[in-house]
Formats: structure tokens, sequence, C-alpha cells
């Protein structure tokens, strides 16, 4: 009898004895699933094919296909980049934020902007009414953005903004406010998210059609790919799709669909794989179910590997990696008894190192309730170097590969990845699919599920529908000053009033000449514009009359 | 046989984040309710527009980005200033407990917070049915 068989055999045995306690003492549930409703074992066992297809399944650490990591020493070499997303009323403010964030050991920038500046309208915008510096900060102009940036070196921290519409807008700030410190573009590190399908899909802040949008992404590729070589170009979010209450395998799937869709896109305005491939970087969510999550990560870089490989031909080792952001899931935090949130947040912080995060932002436990506090915020960063100083997992490399639940787990959403990668393919791709409405209609169908378990006492949200107090209001939420915007909007005159209008003009004239013309690149005329301190609501309103504005297909 | 309740619900502001809202429509819709969604990132006065032209009972109002206590009253008072006040007027989103008391104030009859069930919800319709259907 060959080790296989033997351990059948024994396997047999023991099912038999486990029924006759089931018969005496059943199990909690008639069926156990992950989060996102995969079966669940009752416990994973050695397959016939383990070891076998080990090359070419697993790999080893910096291996294609990189199921293991991206790096041959992961963080035994270096540990992630802490990196807590941040922003919010004014510049001023903001950058104290900053200051504060970096005293405390973080090691690298997120800025979040408010809603006018990530839909490209100035503060004094009818549209802006009630939102100005809410969610994130305001920027209106390059005067902002030194501002916001002030005593901070530019060519010594690696700086993520959130923005996506009008991500060359923002990059263009960046890169002037360098400047003017004397940094030159070839230092800077970082990335902008600059991810317009999933704007479609799930978070909202879209700007133009589909069409231009993409043109503006493939011009930051190509122009990055020279001046700025070490920015990541694009961050391709599944973090907002399983927020908007996706499952796991929706999350990678329409992410990658969405790296495909930039991809085919970038080959189609001439770009070489390897000039651009090597600079996309993704991003996803941590949520609760952690043994999912982890074979999650891991079966979103197998798929991305052989996407790049197989697909696109991909030569540079750099191409085939999947590099990724992370973020504990904000959709899991409750208004109630918000110090549980910590202990959420813990577990979804193991569950992003254990799937080989290159950099993690952790939510903090008042956020179901305002924008953090400072106290919550530092908890936020220490669970974090908990976690990387204490509990050891950053010390092995993916030291759950190998284990049957996650093998098994990881084998099952690559397999469940791959089917709706031939489906979105089979409909023309990903700006098809979201025309037509499919990911958000799958997506809201998950969503929905999952609420009405909620609701049903089925699944179980500690303290919100099982094991809750009675509590009082919380205490020293953050509030933003609701005068805000009319300081943001006396700065925005000044800096109208003391610049050249003829500079002015002139510089946006030549990005409406440029917008008509999509083999001109958009990206150093944009940047000039911004240098003569154009805001970014008239650059964006130049785009806006040349490339017209999206309207949402709704979905109910 | 009794008049179907129309409900309006509505996303002002500019943020994006409707699965709170997309929850609500459709499970008001199983419960029996006549629900349009208007998607996100509608002014105070389109959604007015929708609730008149869709002559409906109700407009629940979802923001989850703080501007709350800006526009959540700018729908109420443009619906009074087109004669449409006896439509009721009910919100929901990150709303901190210390600005619900102003909301009402402002005309906002109930605000529903994270982990509301929508038993609830049905509960505030049905608490005004008889008002709404005698307008």
């Amino acid at each position: 009898m060959s080790d296989y068989q033997t351990i059948r055999e024994a396997v047999r045995q023991w099912e038999s004895n486990v029924d006759k306690v089931l018969q005496r003492f059943p199990e909690r549930k008639p069926q156990f699933c992950t989060g996102s409703g995969i079966p669940l074992e009752c416990v994973y066992l050695p397959t016939e094919q383990a070891s076998e297809h080990y090359l070419d399944k697993l790999g080893f650490p910096g291996d294609y296909p990189y199921t293991r990591g991206v790096q041959p020493t992961m963080y035994r070499g270096r540990l992630w980049t802490m990196r807590q997303y941040a922003g919010f009323g004014t510049a001023e403010e903001s950058n104290a934020r900053y200051k504060y964030l970096l005293s405390q050991g973080q090691t690298g920038l997120s800025v979040a902007f408010d809603l006018p500046t990530q839909i490209g309208y100035d503060s004094d915008d009818p549209h802006s009414v009630g939102e100005v510096g809410k969610v994130g900060v305001a920027i209106d102009t390059l005067g902002d953005m030194e501002i916001l940036f002030d005593g901070i070196p530019l060519d010594q921290v690696s700086t993520s903004m959130t923005i996506n519409a009008p991500a060359a807008v923002l990059l263009a700030f960046y890169i002037a406010v360098a400047e003017k410190q004397g940094v030159s573009k070839d230092k800077l590190r970082g990335t902008i998210q600059n991810d317009i399908l999933k704007e479609y899909i799930a978070r909202g802040t879209y700007i133009f059609p589909p069409k231009p949008s993409i043109r503006l992404i493939t011009d930051i590729f190509a122009f990055c790919s020279i001046e700025v070589p070490n920015w990541n170009t694009i961050s391709i979010s599944g973090y907002h799709i399983r927020e908007a209450g996706s499952t796991a395998v929706q999350e990678v799937a329409f992410t990658l669909a969405d790296g495909i869709e930039y991809v085919k896109a970038a080959l189609a305005a001439g770009l070489d794989i390897d000039d651009f491939a090597g600079r996309l970087s993704f991003f996803f969510n941590s949520h609760n179910d952690l043994l999912e999550e982890v074979a999650k990560f891991r079966a979103a870089r197998r798929v991305w590997a052989r996407v790049m490989q197989e697909k696109f031909h991909a030569r540079n080792p750099k191409s085939l990696m999947l590099r990724f952001h992370t973020q504990t899931a904000g959709s899991t935090l409750t208004a109630q008894q918000p110090d549980n949130n910590i202990v959420r947040v813990a577990i979804q912080t193991l569950a992003a190192v254990l799937g080989g995060t290159q950099s993690l932002h952790t939510n903090s436990r008042d956020e179901a309730l305002s924008l953090p506090s400072e106290e919550s915020v530092r908890i936020a960063l220490r669970t974090q170097q908990i976690v990387a100083y204490e509990s050891g997992v950053a010390d092995t490399i993916d030291p759950l590969g190998g284990s049957y639940a996650i093998e098994a787990l990881t084998d099952r959403i690559e397999e469940e990845t791959w089917a709706y990668l031939d489906k979105i393919e089979s409909v023309g791709g990903m700006v098809h699919a979201i025309e037509a409405g499919y990911p958000q209609k799958e997506i809201q169908d998950a969503a929905y599920a999952v609420q009405k378990q909620i609701e049903a006492g089925e699944r179980v949200v500690v303290g919100v529908n099982k094991f809750t107090v009675k509590e009082d209001a919380p205490k020293g939420l953050l509030r933003v000053d609701p005068r805000l915007r009319q300081v943001q909007i006396e700065k925005l005159q000044q800096v109208r009033a003391g610049r050249s209008a003829a500079e002015l003009e002139k510089s946006l004239h030549e990005l409406q000449t440029a917008a008509r013309d999509s083999s001109q690149n958009l990206l150093p005329v944009i940047l000039q514009a911004v240098q003569n301190y154009a805001t970014l609501g008239e650059i964006c309103n130049v785009l806006r009359q040349e490339f017209g504005e999206y309207r949402e297909s709704i979905v109910l | 046989m009794e008049r179907k309740i129309r409900i309006l619900i509505a996303k002002p502001g500019l943020d994006g984040h409707d699965r709170g809202a997309k929850y609500i429509a459709r499970a008001l819709k199983d419960a029996g309710y006549e629900v349009i969604y208007t998607g996100i990132r509608q002014s105070p006065e389109s959604i007015v527009r929708t609730a008149l032209q869709e002559d409906v009972d109700f407009v629940g109002l979802s923001l989850l980005s703080g501007a709350h206590n800006e526009l959540f009253p700018a729908v109420v008072d443009e619906l009074q200033r087109q004669g449409a006040q006896d439509v009721v007027v009910f919100g929901g989103g990150v709303i901190p407990d210390s600005d619900i008391a102003y909301l009402r104030d402002k005309g906002v009859e109930a605000v529903f917070t994270p982990g509301t069930s929508i038993s609830a919800v049905i509960d505030f319709i049905e608490a005004n049915r008889e008002r709404v259907v005698s307008r």
C-alpha cells in the first residue's frame, strides 16, 4: 500500500470514530463556511498531489508564481510599510497629523483628500457645500499642497495618495512641491490610486467616462516610466469592492479583471509590457475571516503572475509580481462597543501579514462613529507594531504555507477567480461588464445576502446582534469645524488674486488643445498649469468640457 | 385596497458609499413598499425633483461623509419651497448622536445609525402610514 493509501485508510477509521462523537455532541452549525460562503471541511488532510505540484503552485518566496510572497526574504529582510491613511480639514491640520504619525514610528504617508478634491471641484464650487475638509484634506491649488508637505522632505518619505479621477493633477502638484523643495522627480517614491474602474463599480468618485479616463491613466504610465521611475502609477483596488459587500473571491476577481483592462489599454497605447507592469500595484481589504483572507492574498498573487506571464508574455520578473497595500476592513467596525474594534483590527492585521502584504493601514476603533481621534490612531498603529515586533509571525516566510486548510482555500479561491475572469473576458472585458452593471449586481447580491443573515441573527456580529449592552454616547469624537469651507475659500481667492492671468489662460488653453489630441501626453501640460497656480477645479473643468461626464448605471 | 406607500431612497452629497442605501432600498421593496433609488451624488434640488415626479410619501437620505448637517436640512427646505412639506424625511449614515437633535429640529423626522435593523425603519414608516395616506 502506498503512503497515501495508508493515510486514507486511517482517515476512514478516524471518521467513523468522529461519527460516534457527533451523535452525542453535534457540531455548532449544520455547515461551516468562510465569511464569503466557501464551505469548510472539518479538518484538511494531505492530498495525493500536494508535493507533486509544489514547484508549480507554490514555489519559493520571490519566485514564480509568488504564492509564498514577492520577495525572497520577505519580512526577515524588511518589515512592511506602516502607512496610516490620514487627512482632514485644512492642509495645516493634516500636515500636523503627518508629522505626529512620523514621530510615532509610521514609515510612510498616506493622504486622504476630501470629496470635492477627489471629484475635481474647488472648495467654492456649489457641489462642495458641506463636504469641504470632511473625509480628507481640502486641496485646491499648489499653495495648499506646499503647506501639506511643509517640513516633510519628499526624497525621504514615500507617499500614497488616494486620488483617482484627477490623479494626474494631484501627481503634478506633488512633483511641483518636490521641485520647490529641490527634489527631482526621479527621487520621488509613492503611489497614486489612479484606479477609475473600481470607482464606477464601487467607490463613486468618477468624473469622466471610461475612455478618456483610461487615457489619463495610460498617459500617467507613459510619463512616469521615464520621468518618475520609482512611482507606483496605479493601485488597483479591491478594497472598496469588498467594502461595498463583495465576497473575497469577487474582490480578487474584479480587481484582477480591472488590472487586465489597464494592461490591455496600455498595450493598445503602444507601451511595452515590461516598461510599465513592474509599477502596477494593488490594494486589498483584510477582513475578519483570517484563513480565507490569508488564502485570498496568496491566490491573488498566483493568478496575477500567471495572467502576466501567460496572457501578456511579460518577461521581467517584476512585471509578474503582485505587490499590494492592505487596509483592514472599515465595514466590519461597529458603532456599538467600539473598543471591540481594536480586536477585529488586530485579527485583520494578522491576516494581512500572514498573507504577505507590502504595506498596511490599520483602521481606528472609532471610525464607525466619526473621523478617528489621535489616541485611536495611535492604538491602530501600535497594533501593527505589536504584530511586527512581538508576535513572531514576521520572522518566518509564509508561515501558514503548507497548511492543508490554507492550501485548499487558496486553490478554491484561485479556481473561482478564473471562472469570473473567463466570464468577464467573454463579455468583452471589464469596461463592458461595468456598463452592463454586472460586477455591481454581483456585489450587491452578496452584500444583501450577508445583511439578511445579520438581521436574522444567522451571522453573529458581536455587540450588534448578540452580546449587546446598554451604552452611553461616545465622547471625544473628532469634529471638523463647519467654518472650514469659508477659510478654504479665502485661501483660494488669495491664490487666484496673486497669479498671472496671462500665464494661467495660456496653460489652460494648451490643456484644452492637448485634451483634443489623444496622441499628446497630458501630464506635461497639467504640470505646467499647476505651476501657474491653476486650481484643481479649473483644470478638471477644462477636461469635463472636452471629455464629458460619466453617468452611473443604477443597479438595484 | 390599501394604497402602496412610495419611498425615495436618495444619496445627497458626494460620497459613493451606497451599500447601506441599496440595502435599505431593497429590503423595503422586499417588505412590500414601492421604492425608487436615486443613485449617488445627487443635489438636494434633484432629489426633490425626483420626489415630486415620483409622488413619494417618504424620502430617506443616506450620507456617510459628514455633510448631513448641511445637506439633510437642504432637502427638507427644498421640499417646503416646492409645497411638498407633507413628504416625510428620514435619514441614515455615520451620524454622531450629538447631531440627531439638530437634524430632528430641522425636520428630519428619524435618523437611523449603523447597526439599526430594517424592522426599525419599517416600524417608523408604519407609524406614519395614516398621516401620509391621508395627505
